[in-house]
């Protein structure tokens, strides 16, 4: 749809810059001064029929460029120990903090062209000294499709490096592993969201939608209308939990035992579905094994949960005729988050609750392209349509998309947290230079404050965003980027959706869009002096086929299969990812714009999409289910006496994320002004703290400062800490970066802490 | 001594783990889960693959299928149903039953205990060749499958033995639908865990189950009258008529094969904090011992969660993956959740040195101190005859020594954690151990 015009406003139908929910809006932009931009209600987009939480009602905010970056930023460094050259023609106030003294300089505004050639040189000679796997790409979930798979492209074939990952690896990636392992797909939903209230037991896991998406709790409301039951899983009694039938409160880290010892009683009671077992799935046996090594009493003792709520939990899934498990990071952000989450599949299998109507297992993915995101290629282990880059066949379609010989793709490289944890170490496996694209590492990875000394460690640090996130001030080259209204671009949300954000307004002089940007790298670098650049380019020159609009321009310039067009993008995401499991084929803008949105996977324009997976078969090789057969183990670091109590992490209504953009927001950061420390008031009591006290946690990791707030909702043996703020009350400092072995996830949501009164 | 593999150079590194029990199927699976390389190899007497032993009442009513409550042994082989019968430290072999001979690397003792037979009068058959028809232990699958067959035809049975199994097997026989009696010959049911007053209320419990029970009594003979019928007569004379007689008196470690092979052996196979066995006094490295079979630090557990406890802490040393984990003890909780008879008692609930004859009233805390003990010991109470629950929390200054709840188990995971991680409590009573109410 073009925009309309309404009176003296351009109406624009898109979607907001936040969740993963991709919930509509409708921007009203005046040409006329007052409020230049206005989010409306946009009543008939279905997954959110009109309903808006407080960070998509104040989304525009951050159009403003008081909040947001509106040039390149570049610092230079000293030179041979001299001290920097920092400050000339600085924006004063924001440059440099966080950066240190010695000889690095102040951040300064540059130009577009000082700025992309300084970037473009600087990777060139690291990766001419280092070798290509010497540079390093950090992407973001809140990426559109376009951009993601762009710079998984750029990685691959202008950079030539292994190490790309991205944020979306601390989200939900323990989910999409186990989803592979068990479905032989990820997609967060195996389902629309409308059909949550029409299942008869939900089961929530580790998710707090009252806080972290508001506006699909009415799914939530209506399902107890239906006559459907809700249980909730949570270490916390959060707003989300008050709302259940049933709260089962486990100790953090332990939810995998919960899971097993469900299953347990789910065979022991008798409400195994057989037939489904045996004629829909593998690997029960194996299942059932490790469930009779978790008997109620067992995991009552490992959980803290009473034998007797288990039962109830067990007997109100398993008596159910229909049944869905949703889980979201309290599950999946653990050591062992692939198994846990393959655990609570368990139960949807043993029950039968897979692959049918109103039945199954799906993970609230977190961030608002959480699930593009990953299938497009940021991924280190992936390419496009959400292809194995070790999987000779999707290497030789993908190469013949980019036009570039299969062999000269790089293998898949490090996943997040070890590529940071690589950034400016000396060798061979050291990373040298960075290009970090939407997101925020110094505030959301784990061991925050190891991570910011590795990213100053850096050669060189490039980071584009639309505003100067703490990631942003410790760049050597800081890019303005357009945002969600200044640009189009397709989204995947949570339901596997794919959805159209639509250009509102054009962006502030000086800002650029991602696209732009690197095509412009991509230029540069292959007008470096560098032998391959040849050959690439006479690739380039071959013709396209396939489903490029009739008449569409294309030009081929030296590096010119980088567009900056997000259609022309999106038509080569479409073959580049035909075939593929998130097969976007036969999905376009018209179609999007005309359908609300088209379900992946879709591989011809005929192709109404797949709103529901599975109901006929699994993507399993059989096309059966499996089972994990998994085990719990601790957490990798439990309670001691030196560190007593458990640290759980996680967020609150207001803010999103790293914070970067909501704490930029007025009426967000009054609501929810800074970090906190959740403590039950037995544990304040016994070290003498009262509420609104300035507390101490410390972890093996560092030291975080916050203030008390003493509630009940909390188990005495674990404090709660949200993760949005940078600085002293930074939770991330304190978290534990033990990654799964599967998923590359770390321990976010456990780790043991010391709390004191901060002295 | 270098092992004959190890000279091979080639070969696997082999463990054999004497006993095929819940510690020693735990202790394979972790081993691989770890990332242990060697061969493990289980040596069961019974035909079975390892099973959850926990279950077996559970079995006994027919929620549990036999082959269900098999358990995993990770890449585990196993060598069932012939005995060990020797081993050779020294040359690191074990002889089978059958004749046949086993090299090892590393040895671990897992063979858990036999039910302890009491002094009974009849309990044998006449020619001494095992217990008298419709006379029963309960310690294996087959005791199990056997004991479900007679019940299916017997109209009445006699449980011997008011401890843990006793009460458990009573109930599964119960909920088959026979009328059951319990001879006990403590003071009262399970006074190794529960006190007087809770052992009351599970009393109660089990009698609207249709299980009688009759405290400090004895049983003396088993008989048969003239028509074929069995009977447990008591010592002081009476006679219980019964068609299934089960003995639940215990169970003692199996060490027979330990001290026959040099292993220093107390009540159990005597283990130090590496979970490694001793000659003469003199650690043995190589040699293992875990489970029901296990004394460390003088205490034989016989309790599946100190089973595991020690099979991971030995799993994590021998497969590399933690080789300086020591096991230091572990702080069990009984628990029963059966229907009606629900309990968890730990610690040193059972004992009462307070009781001069103070009367709990229903739902009144009451606290008082032993003044004769060394550490001031306070006892906080709940009675609450309505629901027929009970509560007890044991504290030594600041720190839970000792719980029991018997009936509302709203608490239990707060109260278990707070013993098993030795939490310190605050200075007000500790309200939020017996009641979900006092806390938040």
């Amino acid at each position: 749809m073009t925009p309309q015009l309404l009176g003296d406003a351009r109406l624009t139908d898109t979607h907001c810059p936040y969740c993963s929910l991709q919930c509509g809006m409708r921007l009203a932009v005046r040409a006329s001064a007052g409020v230049p931009v206005e989010v409306r209600e946009r009543a008939e987009f279905p997954v959110n029929r009109g309903a808006l939480c407080g960070k998509g009602q104040s989304a525009a905010a951050l159009l403003d460029p008081a909040v947001r970056l509106t040039t390149p930023l570049v610092r230079d460094r000293g030179v041979g120990g001299v001290g920097g050259v920092g400050g000339v023609g600085g924006v004063g106030g924001v440059g440099g903090a966080g950066a240190g003294p010695g000889a690095r300089g102040e951040l300064r505004a540059a130009s577009w062209a000082e700025a992309l050639d300084r970037v473009a040189g600087g990777l060139a000679a690291v990766r001419a000294e280092h070798g290509a796997d010497a540079v390093g790409v950090f992407g973001g979930g809140g990426l559109t499709n376009e951009k993601a798979y762009q710079l998984g492209k750029f990685a691959r074939i202008a950079l030539r490096t292994a190490n790309i990952d991205y944020n979306g690896r601390f989200c939900m990636s323990s989910a999409a592993a186990a989803g592979r392992l068990a479905f032989g797909l990820d997609r967060g939903l195996p389902f629309p969201l409308a059909d949550i209230p029409h299942t008869e037991c939900l089961i929530l896991v580790g998710a707090n939608p009252a806080e972290t998406m508001p506006p699909a709790l009415r799914y939530f409301r209506e399902l107890p209308e239906n006559g459907g039951t809700l249980i909730v899983v949570d270490p916390r009694r959060t707003r989300t939990a008050e709302q259940a039938d049933l709260h089962l409160q486990p100790q953090p880290g332990t939810d995998l035992a919960l899971a097993l010892g469900l299953l347990h009683l789910l065979i022991a009671d008798g409400m195994v579905d057989h037939d489904f077992v045996a004629t829909r799935t593998t690997g029960f046996e194996a299942a059932r094994e490790t469930a009779m090594a978790h008997w109620p009493e067992r995991v009552e003792r490992i959980t803290g949960v009473p034998v007797a709520q288990l039962r109830d939990a067990a007997g109100l899934f398993g008596r159910a005729r229909t049944g869905m498990v949703l889980t979201a990071r309290g599950p999946e952000q653990q050591s062992k988050g692939t198994d846990t989450v393959g655990a609570w599949i368990n139960l949807c299998l043993a029950s039968g609750k897979a692959g049918r109507r109103y039945s199954g297992y799906g993970c609230l993915t977190g961030q608002g392209n959480g699930q593009g995101g990953r299938e497009h290629g940021q991924k280190a282990d992936q390419l496009p349509g959400y292809r194995s880059i070790e999987d000779p066949a999707a290497r030789a379609h993908v190469a013949a998309v980019w036009g570039v010989p299969p062999e000269s793709l790089p293998r898949a490289g490090r996943s997040a947290y070890e590529l940071l944890d690589s950034l400016g170490r000396p060798g061979p496996d050291g990373v040298r230079a960075l290009l970090v694209m939407g997101s925020n590492p110094v505030v959301s990875a784990p061991r925050a404050a190891h991570v910011a000394e590795r990213l100053r460690a850096l050669d060189l640090l490039v980071v584009s965003d639309l505003v100067l996130s703490e990631t942003a001030q410790l760049a050597d080259v800081v890019l303005p980027a357009a945002q969600w209204a200044e640009e189009t671009g397709t989204l995947t949300n949570l339901e596997g959706r794919v959805i159209l954000r639509r250009q509102a307004l054009t962006p502030p002089e000086g800002v650029r869009s991602d696209l732009w940007v690197l095509r412009e790298l991509a230029e540069r670098l292959a007008a470096t002096d560098d032998p391959e650049a040849v050959e690439t380019r006479e690739a380039v020159e071959a013709p396209d086929a396939g489903y490029l609009p009739q008449g569409t321009q294309r030009t081929h310039r030296m590096g010119g299969r980088f567009d900056d067009d997000p259609e022309t993008v999106f038509d080569e995401l479409r073959r580049a990812s035909a075939g593929g499991q998130a097969d976007y084929a036969g999905i376009d803008y018209a179609r999007i714009e005309a359908e609300d949105g088209v379900f992946w996977p879709c591989p011809d324009e005929r192709h109404p999409g797949t709103p529901r997976l599975f109901l006929d078969a699994f993507a399993t090789p059989d096309g059966r289910a499996r089972f994990a057969a998994v085990t719990h183990r601790p957490a990798a670091e439990e309670p001691d006496d030196e560190y007593p109590l458990y640290l759980t992490t996680g967020r609150v209504l207001a803010q999103y994320q790293s914070g970067a953009q909501t704490r930029r927001v007025a009426a967000l950061s009054s609501a929810a002004p800074g970090p906190f420390v959740e403590l039950h008031p037995l544990v304040a009591a016994r070290l003498e703290i009262a509420e609104g006290e300035l507390v101490a946690v410390t972890s093996r990791r560092g030291r975080a400062v916050a203030a008390a707030r003493i509630t009940g909702t909390v188990r005495p043996d674990t404090v709660f800490m949200p993760f949005h703020w940078a600085g002293p009350g930074r939770a991330n400092t304190l978290t534990n970066p033990a990654l799964d072995p599967t998923s590359k996830m770390p321990e976010f949501k456990v780790c043991a802490v010391r709390v004191e009164r901060a002295a | 001594m270098t092992a004959p593999h190890q000279q091979a150079g080639i070969a696997r590194q082999q463990i054999a783990v004497i006993g095929a029990g819940m510690a020693a199927a735990r202790f394979a699976e972790r081993y691989q889960a770890l990332g242990g390389t060697a061969q493990v190899t289980l040596y069961g007497a019974e035909p079975r693959a390892p099973y959850n032993r926990v279950l077996l009442a559970d079995v006994l009513t027919g929620r549990y299928d036999a082959e269900a409550v098999a358990l995993p042994v990770g890449g585990a082989r196993l060598c069932l149903g012939g005995e060990v019968i020797g081993v050779d430290l020294d040359a690191r072999k074990l002889t089978l039953a059958g004749g046949s001979v086993e090299a090892f690397d590393e040895l671990v003792f897992a063979t858990g205990a036999n039910p302890v037979l009491p002094p009974i009068r009849g309990l044998r058959r006449s020619d001494g060749s095992g217990l008298r028809d419709g006379v029963h232990a309960l310690r294996s699958l087959a005791d199990c499958v056997r004991l479900a067959g007679e019940a299916a035809s017997a109209e009445r049975a006699v449980v011997i033995g008011g401890g843990v199994l006793g009460v458990s097997v009573a109930r599964a026989l119960a909920a088959l639908g026979l009328p059951v009696e319990i001879v006990h010959q403590g003071p009262h049911l399970i006074e190794r865990q529960l006190d007087f007053e809770a052992a009351e209320v599970l009393r109660g419990r089990l009698r609207t189950l249709g299980v009688e029970t009759y405290p400090r009594n004895r049983a003396r003979a088993l008989t048969s009258d003239s028509a074929g019928r069995g009977a447990v007569e008591l010592a002081n004379g009476y006679r219980l008529g019964t068609d299934l007689t089960v003995l639940a008196c215990g169970v003692r470690p199996r060490t027979g094969l330990a001290h026959a092979s040099g292993l220093d052996v107390g009540s159990g196979i005597v283990v130090d904090d590496t979970l490694t066995a001793r000659v003469g006094g003199v650690t043995r490295p190589g040699v293992h011992a875990i489970g029901d079979c296990a004394e460390h630090r003088g205490v034989v557990h016989g309790l599946s969660g100190p089973a595991w406890q020690q099979a991971d802490v030995l799993a994590a040393r021998l497969s590399g993956a933690d080789p300086e984990a020591v096991y230091t003890g572990s702080r069990p909780v009984a628990r029963l959740s059966a229907g009606p008879l629900e309990y968890a008692a730990f610690g040193e609930a059972h004992t009462d040195v307070d009781t001069d004859g103070e009367v709990d009233t229903d739902g009144e805390v009451d606290r008082d101190a032993d003044a004769d003990h060394h550490t001031e010991r306070d006892v906080l109470r709940i009675t609450d005859g309505t629901r027929g629950s009970y509560k007890k929390l044991v504290l030594r200054g600041d720190r839970l020594v000792g719980g029991i709840l018997v009936g509302d188990l709203t608490t239990v995971g707060a109260l278990t954690r707070a013993y098993e991680r030795d939490d310190p409590l605050p200075d007000t009573p500790p309200l939020h151990l017996l009641t979900t109410y006092g806390a938040s």
